[in-house]
């Protein structure tokens, strides 16, 4: 079923990165103005993929569970740091953190466990060959979609306050006045996931379906795998962007159904 | 009847403020003194301590959108959150007596909202509060941006809401509508109210 997968020695690697080179001649002669970015970034990209295929070697050899588990807490870490990263409003104190993290994990973690015990079974269930990859991807996408939902609601919120308080004060309930705010806010932070699946296979063969027929898998079960992850993914990011976005406009309103503009960095409420 | 009794909110302090059925209060003074924020927190839209009870029942033994259906406030910039004018009005063929005195023909319904003049919006503001059926009308600056023509229209119909019965509680810079329209006229300076 599997063919040999073709081994790649360092030299084919540094033939194919003279392709960047070419780039940065290029660049150079144009005066482009983009040499030194390309470089730090194919730099970082080389580093960081060396050092996570070494880190996942020893962590699919060691078989630890704590140690998988840290391994984790350090991808979780650095997602809601992205996620941060990516908000030009955020709620006051700590809570675009904790609402952003704790949906993250809720969400990618719901559906890792959910494949790890019905689809792929593997022994033990926290194999890191399968855990890390699967919770890797679901966390990514479940943070863009987060990400791209709690920005679009918070700066929309802000700057129709107007709108949102007119209804507020006709006497409207907070779930009535919110409501065009978190349809937009949904389709925003799931409009990458539809796209991705929509155009998935006709403009583009995804990445890690690639790379498994790259390296040897018979395409049809590749396309197995891909279908599992579309689907994981279009859970983990739909769930957690719809926690993201109900724990956030439950944040910026309270119980008596006020805007509560004041709990949002920035603002003059 | 509204009373306020040691409303305390942020910048703003009322101790003891009644208003009788029909009863219009003018609140003026400077930009800035806390005649919105003191509307507002009657209005509960901020948080604010202390007791403000309509005709016995005190605002806090209701749900907020309960409490606003009945004494609500009409703040001095609209805010429209549908595309038609029409789509902000419970109850469109109702509000067309409304409408019509304060300037519209029934068709105004039809209207997108991104084409009105600031002083349709504010018009349409009222009109849309009024469709609500309040018992309380908190009016902030509401005939800011209109002309006299207009601000006659408006001045008409809450002149009739007084007659019925209805209570207003209204900030304004003008004194001559606060003589108009105003029972009792109040300055505010620095969240503090006095005669």
């Amino acid at each position: 079923m599997t063919a040999q997968a073709i081994s790649l020695t360092p030299l084919d690697l540094v033939l194919a990165a003279l392709l960047l080179i070419i780039n940065g001649a290029i660049s150079i002669r144009l005066r482009l103005g983009i040499t030194r970015s390309l470089a730090v970034a194919a730099t970082r990209m080389v580093v960081q993929l060396l050092l996570v295929g070494l880190v996942l070697k020893y962590l699919f050899a060691v078989k630890s569970p704590w140690l998988t588990l840290g391994v984790v807490f350090i991808m979780i870490g650095f997602a809601g740091y992205e996620i941060m990263n990516r908000q030009d409003r955020k709620l006051t104190g700590w809570w675009s953190y904790g609402i952003g993290v704790s949906t993250m994990t809720f969400a990618a973690v719901t559906v890792t466990l959910l494949a790890l015990s019905t689809q792929l079974r593997p022994d033990p269930w926290w194999d890191a060959r399968y855990a890390v990859p699967i919770l890797g991807m679901l966390l990514g996408n479940a943070m863009t979609g987060i990400s791209l939902g709690l920005n679009n609601l918070l700066t929309a919120v802000t700057r129709e306050r107007w709108a949102v308080e007119a209804q507020i004060a006709l006497g409207h309930p907070r779930e009535v006045a919110m409501r065009p705010f978190i349809r937009r806010a949904l389709k925003t932070a799931l409009m990458p996931t539809v796209n991705a699946m929509a155009a998935t296979g006709v403009v583009s063969l995804p990445g890690m379906m690639t790379g498994q027929i790259l390296a040897g898998a018979d395409p049809v079960e590749a396309v197995k795998y891909q279908l599992l992850i579309m689907f994981l993914i279009g859970g983990a990011t739909g769930i957690g962007a719809v926690t993201a976005i109900f724990a956030a406009v439950w944040r910026v309103t309270d119980a008596r159904h006020r805007l509560r503009l004041d709990r949002i960095e920035g603002t003059d409420a | 009847m509204l009373s306020i009794r040691n409303l305390r909110a942020r910048r703003v302090q009322v101790d003891d403020l009644n208003l009788d059925a029909g009863d219009c209060i003018a609140v003026m003074g400077p930009s800035g003194s806390g005649k919105s924020l003191m509307l507002r927190a009657v209005a509960d839209l901020d948080p604010a301590e202390g007791e403000i009870t309509l005709d016995g029942h005190e605002r806090m033994s209701m749900t907020g959108p309960r409490w606003r259906r009945q004494v609500m406030y009409v703040g001095p910039e609209s805010g429209w959150w549908e595309d038609r004018v029409g789509a902000h009005f419970e109850d469109p063929e109702a509000a067309t007596g409304v409408l019509r005195r304060l300037g519209f023909k029934a068709e105004a319904l039809n209207w997108p909202v991104s084409r009105l003049s600031t002083g349709e919006r504010q018009r349409l503001a009222i009109a849309r509060a009024f469709d609500r059926g309040p018992r309380v009308l908190l009016l902030d600056e509401p005939t800011g941006a209109l002309d006299q023509a207009a601000t006659a229209l408006v001045e008409s119909v809450l002149h009739d809401f007084l007659m019925d019965g209805g209570i207003v509680l209204m900030a304004t810079h003008e004194k001559a509508q606060a003589a108009r329209l105003g029972k009792r006229v109040l300055t505010m300076n620095e969240g503090r109210l006095s005669a």
